[in-house]
C-alpha cells in the first residue's frame, strides 16, 4: 500500500505542470486548467506567471490610475440582495436621491481636483423614469462636459423594466443623452446557483451578459467584475472567468476586469467568514492567466487597502482603478479605506512603477 | 528527502542564483542579502522564502494568547519615530501605572488561559528599579501559569545605569522575580548613521547586544526585531539582520525575529509615509532567508496589518503574535489595525492562508487543547 502511494502517478500535479506550461507559453486555459490552478497553483509560481502575462500585455513598466469621483445617485432599491448594505427600502427614513444640484456640486468638486469622470450609479429605484436619468445626462454634459461612466447592467435592465421598452431602446437613449461606458457592477458571481442564495431578484446571469452585450454592440465599452468570498467555490469563480472570457471574445467590449471580495458587514449575510487576502491574491493572479483577451486588471484597494494592492501590482494587476473621492457601497459594509491621486501615486512610485493618468478607454492623458 | 525543483518560471529570475542557494540551504552573504532586498522579483523572493518556511514548518502557522502590558508613556529619550513617549507625567496623553494599577488592568485574565504578558514601557526617569521586580512579582503571583516577556534591551541596560549594577546582576534579580523572556524592542537598526539621527540618546547597537547575549548566558530568550522604513538603506537592513546571526551563532537565544513596519502618525519623520506592502513582504522573506540559525519568523499582525500579516505567512512568516489587547505604541502612531483579535479570528485568517493554526505558549511550545476541550467542542 506504501508503495503503491509512493509510485502511483499524481494526476494532480501532472495537471498542474501542464496548466503551468500552457500559462507560461501563453495558451489560452481550459476550464479545467484554471480550476487546478486556483486550487493548487503555488502563489509565487501564479504570481510570476501572472506578472510575466502583465508585462507582455503592457511592457513598459507603468500603471495607471483615473481621477473620478463616484456618485451615487439613490441608495433608494427594490432588489433586496443580501450582500447589500447600502440599499434602503422606498419610503425608508435613511432613503435618499440626489437632486441635479448636489450632482453639480459634487462634480464640480471633482474637476477643481482634476477629475474627467464620474462613476454614477445607484439602487434600482421604482419610480424615476428613463426621462430622469436623460435629464440627468443632458444636464451634465451640458455644465459639465465630463465622461459618464454609469448605470450597471441591473440598473439597465431595471429602468428597461420600469419604461417597458427594450433594453436596447433603453441603452441607446441614455447614449444619445450623454451615458459613455457602463461600469462591470452588478456581475458579482456570474454562476445562476450561487446568484440565487445572494440576490435572487437580480439581473439573471444570462441577462447581465446580454446588457454588456447589447451595449457592446451598440459602440459602447464596459468593464467586467466579480464579488467574490461568500457561498461561491473556487471552480465558480473561475466558471464567472469563462464567461466573461466567452462574451469578451464575441465583442471584445469589456475595457478591465475588476474584483472584490465580499464585505459581510451590516448584511443579511454576516455569517460569512471574510476573506481576507490570501484569496485575493491568488485569484487576481488566476484571472490575469485565464482573461487572455482583457487587457487591463484593477487593483481593489477599496477593500484590500493600499499595502496589498501595491503587491497585487508585482501579481498581475496593470491599474489601481479610481480615486473615487466617495465610497458609500463598501463601506456601508465597514470597510473603509481611502487613497487619492497623490497617496496612488505614491503607491505605484513605491513599488517600482511609474504612474499615469488614464481615461476610462485606459489612454493616457495629460496631467 | 527529495531534491527541489526550482519551478522554470523562475529560470529568468535575475535573483535564480539565490534561489538556488536557498534551495541548497547555502548562507547569504551581505551582498546577497542586499540584492534581495532591491529585487523587483517579489514572487521569485516569496518562493525561496515560503521554500524555507515550509522546509522548517511544513504548514504550521503559530498564534498565542497574549496581552500587552504598556506600564507606562513616560520616557526620558525622545526617538524621532516615536509616537507613544512623553516627557513627562505632567504632558497631556502620559500615564504611569502602579504596581496595583497592572494588576488591576489584567485582573479579568486570571485562568483564562492566556499565555503571555508582553510589558514594554517608556525608559522612566523616576521610577525605582524596586518597582519592576515588585510588578514582575505580583504579576507572577496572581498569574502563576502566564509567562512574563518583559522590558527591551534599552529598559533593562537603563536599570543597569539606574542601580550601577553590571547587566548580569539586573538580569538576575528580574528572573528571580519572575522575567521569562526578553522582547525584541529596542534594537530599530543597530547602524550607528541611523541611531544618530533617529534615536541617539537610546542605549546603541553594542549595549543591545549585550543586554541579549547576557540573557541568553542566563537562560533567558528573547526576540529580535529590525524598525523598517524610515531612513535606513537595504545595507545597513542587511547589516542589521547578520549581525543577529552572528549573535545567534554565540548563543542559540533568539526564538524569533520580528521585522516592525514604521508607522508614520503623530512623529517627527511623518512626512516619511508608511513603508509599502511589497516592503513588508520583502522584509519578512529576507529575514527568512538570511536568519537560518532563528527558528521562528513572525508578521506582526499589529504594525503589518491583518492582510499583509496573512500574506507573510506565504513569504516566510511561521507565526501572528497573538490575541494582544490593548496596545498602545503603534496605536498612537496612526495603526488602524483592531487592539485586539478573538482566538477564533486568528484561527479563519491562518486557515484563509492555507495554513494549520497551533497554539503556542511564549517559547513556542505547542499548547494541548485541556482534557475534555475537544470533546466540549464537538459537543
Amino acid at each position: 500500500m506504501l508503495l503503491y502511494r509512493l509510485f502511483r502517478p499524481n494526476p494532480t500535479s501532472r495537471e498542474l505542470e501542464q496548466a503551468y506550461e500552457k500559462a507560461a507559453a501563453g495558451e489560452r486555459l481550459s476550464l479545467a486548467d484554471g480550476i487546478r490552478l486556483i486550487e493548487d497553483g503555488d502563489l509565487h509560481v501564479l504570481g510570476a506567471l501572472a506578472h510575466k502575462r502583465r508585462m507582455a500585455l503592457h511592457p513598459e513598466p507603468r500603471v495607471t490610475y483615473i481621477v473620478e469621483r463616484n456618485i451615487n445617485y439613490t441608495n433608494v432599491c427594490i432588489t433586496y440582495c443580501r450582500f447589500c448594505a447600502f440599499y434602503r427600502r422606498p419610503g425608508h427614513p435613511e432613503s435618499y436621491v440626489l437632486s441635479t444640484a448636489e450632482i453639480g456640486r459634487k462634480i464640480e468638486e471633482m474637476q477643481a481636483r482634476g477629475g474627467i469622470q464620474i462613476l454614477l450609479q445607484g439602487g434600482h429605484h421604482p419610480d424615476l423614469p428613463l426621462s430622469w436619468y436623460e435629464k440627468l445626462l443632458r444636464h451634465i454634459k451640458e455644465h459639465y462636459g465630463v465622461h459618464v461612466h454609469g448605470f450597471s447592467a441591473p440598473e439597465i435592465e431595471h429602468i428597461a423594466n420600469v419604461e417597458h421598452i427594450p433594453v436596447k431602446e433603453t441603452l441607446e437613449r441614455l447614449r444619445d443623452a450623454g451615458l459613455g461606458t457602463l461600469p462591470g457592477a452588478g456581475g458579482e458571481m456570474l454562476v445562476q446557483p450561487v446568484r440565487d442564495r445572494i440576490a435572487k431578484l437580480k439581473t439573471t446571469v444570462d441577462d447581465w451578459i446580454d446588457v454588456h452585450r447589447i451595449a457592446h454592440n451598440i459602440g459602447m465599452r464596459s468593464t467586467a467584475t466579480m464579488m467574490f468570498g461568500h457561498y461561491e467555490t473556487r471552480a465558480d469563480r473561475i466558471e464567472h472567468l469563462e464567461r466573461v472570457r466567452e462574451l469578451q471574445d464575441e465583442t471584445g467590449g469589456f475595457t478591465a476586469f475588476i474584483l472584490w471580495t465580499f464585505q459581510p458587514e451590516n448584511t443579511a449575510m454576516s455569517d460569512v467568514t471574510k476573506l481576507e487576502s490570501h484569496e485575493y491574491l491568488r485569484t487576481v493572479a488566476v484571472s490575469r492567466l485565464y482573461l487572455d483577451n482583457v487587457d487591463n486588471l484593477q487593483a481593489s484597494w477599496v477593500t484590500q487597502g493600499p499595502r496589498v494592492a501595491e503587491i497585487s501590482l508585482r501579481f498581475g494587476v496593470n491599474d489601481m482603478g479610481s480615486t473615487m473621492f466617495e465610497e458609500n457601497v463598501v463601506s456601508a459594509a465597514g470597510t473603509t479605506f481611502a487613497m487619492d491621486s497623490e497617496s496612488i501615486e505614491r503607491s505605484i512610485l513605491d513599488v517600482g512603477f511609474e504612474p499615469r493618468r488614464r481615461n476610462v478607454y485606459y489612454e493616457e492623458v495629460a496631467v | 528527502m527529495t531534491s527541489t525543483t526550482i519551478p522554470s518560471v523562475f529560470a529568468d529570475s535575475p535573483i535564480i542564483d539565490l534561489l538556488e542557494k536557498a534551495v541548497a540551504d547555502d548562507r547569504f552573504s551581505l551582498k546577497d542579502g542586499v540584492r534581495l532586498f532591491d529585487t523587483d522579483d517579489l514572487p521569485a523572493l516569496g518562493w525561496a522564502a515560503n521554500h524555507v518556511r515550509e522546509k522548517r514548518h511544513g504548514d504550521v502557522a503559530y498564534y498565542l494568547k497574549n496581552r500587552h502590558i504598556n506600564y507606562s508613556n513616560v520616557c526620558k529619550y525622545d526617538c524621532m519615530f516615536c509616537s507613544f513617549y512623553r516627557s513627562s507625567i505632567d504632558e497631556d496623553g502620559a500615564w504611569e501605572w502602579s504596581v496595583d494599577d497592572v494588576l488591576k488592568h489584567v485582573a479579568d485574565y486570571k485562568d483564562s488561559g492566556l499565555k503571555e504578558f508582553h510589558i514594554v514601557g517608556g525608559v522612566h526617569p523616576d521610577l525605582p528599579f524596586s518597582y519592576y521586580t515588585d510588578m514582575l512579582r505580583a504579576l507572577k503571583r496572581e498569574h502563576p501559569d502566564v509567562a512574563l516577556k518583559a522590558f527591551t534591551a534599552i529598559e533593562i541596560a537603563y536599570f543597569a545605569e539606574l542601580t550601577g549594577k553590571p547587566l548580569h546582576d539586573v538580569l538576575s534579580e528580574l528572573k528571580d522575580a519572575g522575567l521569562a523572556m526578553i522582547p525584541g524592542g529596542g534594537a530599530e537598526v543597530f547602524a550607528d548613521r541611523v541611531r544618530y539621527k533617529v534615536c541617539r540618546e537610546k542605549a546603541d547597537a553594542d549595549r543591545w547586544f549585550e543586554v541579549h547575549e547576557a540573557a541568553h548566558a542566563l537562560g533567558i530568550p528573547s526576540n529580535a526585531t529590525l524598525l523598517y522604513g524610515h531612513i535606513e538603506t537595504s545595507e545597513e537592513r542587511v547589516d542589521h539582520i547578520l549581525r543577529l546571526r552572528d549573535l545567534q551563532d554565540r548563543t542559540n537565544g533568539l526564538l524569533s525575529y520580528i521585522p516592525l513596519a514604521y508607522h508614520p502618525s503623530n512623529n517627527r519623520l511623518e512626512k516619511l509615509g508608511a513603508p509599502d506592502g511589497v516592503d513588508a513582504m520583502k522584509n519578512v522573506a529576507v529575514g527568512r532567508l538570511l536568519l537560518d540559525n532563528v527558528p521562528h519568523i513572525k508578521a506582526y499582525w499589529i504594525t503589518l496589518g491583518i492582510k499583509p500579516a496573512q500574506l507573510a505567512l506565504s513569504f516566510g512568516a511561521n507565526d501572528i503574535d497573538g490575541t494582544v489587547t490593548w496596545e498602545r505604541i503603534y496605536h498612537m502612531a496612526g495603526a488602524d489595525t483592531p487592539e485586539n483579535m478573538t482566538e477564533e479570528r486568528l484561527r479563519q485568517v491562518i486557515e484563509e492562508a492555507g495554513r494549520t493554526p497551533v497554539e503556542r505558549d511564549a517559547f513556542y511550545n505547542v499548547v494541548t487543547p485541556a482534557a475534555g476541550a475537544v470533546e466540549e467542542a464537538l459537543a
